[in-house]
C-alpha cells in the first residue's frame, strides 16, 4: 500500500516493536496507524459486522484506526507516534473497552 | 495550572496566536495532537525540510518552518502529543497528556482546531484500501510514504491536485483521477473570477498543476457516475459508469477527496451560535471581527472559523490574538490590526471562486449505503427513521445509533442531517446537527485518576 522514499539518513532512527507477539522495524517518525496500514493493511473489525477497517482519515477524526496499544483498548493509533518496545495489537470487534 | 490564554492547536493559526499573545506578554499554553507544530498542512516541516521530500511538497510547504521555528522561540508553554477532551465556560480546558489528565485554567480560550475533509459516503468507502487524500498526504509527510499502486484518486478540490502533483515530483504513480465535480460548476466559478485575480499567484499555481498533470499522462476521468470501490475484504477494483457504459480498472488504494469542513465540535458542545454556510453545506461558529464567539472569551481562528487556507489562518490567528489581549484589558495597536485584516481580505480573494467550482456533492444516497462507519447505519434506515418522527438528528440518533459511535458523528453528522432534511421537504441546514456531549474525545478512567481539580471545582 506505501513504501517510504526515503532512506539512510534522511530516514531517521529505526524502532522495533512488538505487533501481535512478532518483532517489526518501525522508524521514529511514524504513527502506529501508518504501521499498521504498511503491515497489514487495516487495524480493526467492526464490533457490529465483524468488518475489516484502515485507518481512514490519519488526523484523528474517523476513529477506524482503533487499535490494542500497550494494554489500552480503543487507541486512536494515528495519534499514536510508534515508540521503541511498544506492543501493537489490531482491535477486534469490542465496542468501548474502558482501561 | 494557571494560564491567561489556552489556545487548542499548533498549527498556522494557533502558532501565529500564540506568538502575538507573547509579544504582547501574555503566558499561553498550546495544547496539541501531533508530536511538532505545524498542523495538517506543515506538518513535520521541520524534519522534512532536510530531506528530499522538500522539493516536492513545494514552496507553500517549505515556507512554514519560518512560523514553527517563531512559535518554538515565542515561549508559549507547548504541550505536544495532547488531547484536548472537555473545555468548560470559566475558563477549563481538560488536557490528556501521555494518559494523564490536567485542567488548566486560564481567561480566555482560542480554539485553533482547522478543518477536517468533507465525508462523502459512497458505495465501498469502508472497505480498506480506501481512504482520503489528506489522510495519504500526511503519510507523505510523516515518513516519505508513497502510495503503491495501481493508485486512483476520486473526488474534487485543490488538494488531490496538489497531492498527485507532489507524487509525481518524487517519481511516484498515480494510474487515474476520476474528477467528480459537475462541469457545470464552471460557468458559476467564474463569475468570481475578477475578485480570485486580486491572489493571481495562487490561480497561478492551480492551473500550472491542472497543466502539469494533463502531460504527465495520468488517466483523466470526468462527467461520470456511480463511481464505486469494490473488493472483498479489501480494495481490488474501482467502477464508475461513464457514457451509460460500466467502466472498471484494478486499484490497490482509492484516495478520496471532496473538500473541507471546519470542526464545529467543541464550539457546538459549548452552545455557541453556529451560521449554515448553503454552497459548501456546513457549519462555522457566528464570531464577531476578532474571532471571538457568541460565549465572551472564546475565540477560533484558522479554518475552524470557516474554510479560508492557511495564509487566512495565519491572519486570523493574530487578529484572535489581538482580540484576546482586548478582551483582557490591553489597547489594540491599530496598525497591527490594519495589517492581519488586509491580508485576510488577500487570502480570502479566492474563496468564492473556490466555493463556486467546488460546492458541496449533492447527488442523490442510494438507501443501501452505508452512512455511518462507526455503527454501520445504511441512508435508506436512516430515511426511514426521519420519516417516522421530527426532523430531529438526536431522535434519528437514539432510533438508529447513527452518531453515536466513538467518532461522535464526525463522519456522519451533516449526511444525516442532509437526509433529515430531504425526507422532510425542509431546507439543507433547517435540520439542525447533533447534540454534541463532553467528553469532545475519549478518555479513560484510568487517565481520569491524575486528575486534580482545581479546589472551585469540587
Ligand atoms: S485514522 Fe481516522 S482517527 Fe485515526
Amino acid at each position: 500500500m506505501f513504501k517510504s522514499v526515503l532512506d539512510g539518513a534522511e530516514r531517521g532512527p529505526a524502532v522495533t516493536v512488538m505487533v501481535e507477539g512478532q518483532e517489526v522495524e518501525a522508524w521514529e517518525d511514524e504513527t502506529v496507524a501508518s504501521l499498521l496500514l504498511r503491515h497489514f493493511g487495516t487495524a480493526r473489525l467492526t464490533p457490529v459486522s465483524q468488518s475489516p477497517r484502515a485507518p481512514y482519515c490519519m488526523m484523528g477524526v474517523c476513529f477506524d484506526c482503533l487499535a490494542v496499544i500497550d494494554g489500552k483498548w480503543s487507541t486512536q493509533s494515528c495519534l499514536e507516534p510508534v515508540r521503541a518496545g511498544m506492543s501493537i495489537e489490531r482491535q477486534n470487534g469490542a465496542r468501548e473497552v474502558e482501561q | 495550572m494557571t494560564t491567561d490564554v489556552v489556545i487548542v492547536g499548533a498549527g498556522p493559526a494557533g502558532m501565529a496566536a500564540a506568538i502575538e499573545l507573547r509579544a504582547l506578554g501574555l503566558s499561553v499554553l498550546v495544547a496539541d495532537e501531533q508530536p511538532a507544530p505545524g498542523g495538517q498542512v506543515w506538518r513535520g516541516v521541520e524534519r522534512n525540510n532536510a530531506t528530499r521530500l522538500a522539493g516536492a511538497l513545494g514552496t507553500d510547504y517549505a515556507r512554514g518552518e519560518a512560523l514553527v521555528r517563531r512559535f518554538r522561540d515565542c515561549g508559549a508553554d507547548y504541550r505536544p502529543e495532547t488531547q484536548v477532551w472537555q473545555v468548560e465556560e470559566g475558563w477549563k480546558v481538560f488536557l490528556n497528556q501521555g494518559g494523564k489528565a490536567s485542567v488548566a485554567t486560564a481567561r480566555a480560550v482560542l480554539l485553533a482546531t482547522g478543518a477536517q475533509e468533507r465525508p462523502v459516503p459512497f458505495e465501498g468507502w469502508t472497505l480498506p484500501g480506501v481512504m482520503t487524500v489528506g489522510a495519504a498526504q500526511i503519510m507523505l509527510k510523516s515518513g516519505g510514504f508513497m502510495p503503491q499502486g495501481p493508485v486512483w484518486l476520486r473526488g474534487a478540490g485543490p488538494l488531490p491536485l496538489l497531492y498527485a502533483q507532489q507524487i509525481l515530483a518524487l517519481g511516484g504513480r498515480i494510474d487515474g483521477i476520476i474528477d467528480t465535480s459537475a462541469p457545470a460548476n464552471r460557468a458559476q466559478a467564474l463569475r468570481h473570477l475578477p475578485r480570485a485575480l486580486r491572489d493571481w499567484r495562487s490561480l497561478a499555481k492551480g492551473a500550472r498543476w491542472m497543466r502539469e498533470l494533463r502531460r504527465s499522462g495520468i488517466r483523466m476521468v470526468k462527467g461520470v457516475s456511480e463511481v464505486r470501490a469494490e473488493g472483498d475484504e479489501r480494495l481490488t477494483h474501482v467502477t464508475w459508469v461513464e457514457d451509460g457504459q460500466p467502466q472498471r480498472a484494478p486499484a490497490a488504494l482509492l484516495l478520496t477527496h471532496e473538500g473541507v469542513i471546519p470542526s464545529v465540535h467543541a464550539t457546538l458542545s459549548l452552545g455557541c451560535a453556529h451560521d449554515w454556510n448553503a454552497g459548501q453545506r456546513y457549519l462555522a461558529p457566528r464570531l464577531d471581527t476578532w474571532g471571538e464567539t457568541t460565549r465572551g472569551g472564546l475565540f477560533v481562528a484558522g479554518d475552524g472559523a470557516g474554510i479560508g487556507g492557511v495564509d487566512a489562518a495565519v491572519a486570523r490567528g493574530g487578529l484572535a490574538a489581538l482580540g484576546i489581549a482586548r478582551r483582557l484589558g490591553d489597547e489594540v495597536d491599530g496598525d497591527k490590526r490594519a495589517a492581519f485584516e488586509a491580508d485576510l481580505s488577500r487570502a480570502l480573494a479566492t474563496r468564492p471562486f473556490l466555493d463556486a467550482l467546488y460546492p458541496a456533492p449533492e447527488g442523490r444516497i442510494p438507501d443501501g449505503l452505508m452512512v455511518c462507519r462507526c455503527e454501520e447505519v445504511t441512508a435508506g434506515r436512516i430515511r426511514e427513521a426521519a420519516r417516522e418522527g421530527a426532523p430531529d438528528p438526536n431522535q434519528v440518533k437514539a432510533a438508529t445509533r447513527a452518531g453515536m459511535g466513538p467518532c461522535q458523528g464526525r463522519q456522519c453528522g451533516y449526511t444525516v442531517s442532509r437526509l433529515i432534511a430531504e425526507e422532510h421537504g425542509i431546507e439543507a441546514g433547517h435540520a439542525g446537527f447533533f447534540n454534541i456531549r463532553p467528553p469532545l474525545k475519549p478518555i479513560t478512567l484510568g487517565a481520569l485518576a491524575a486528575l486534580e481539580l482545581p479546589e472551585e471545582a469540587e
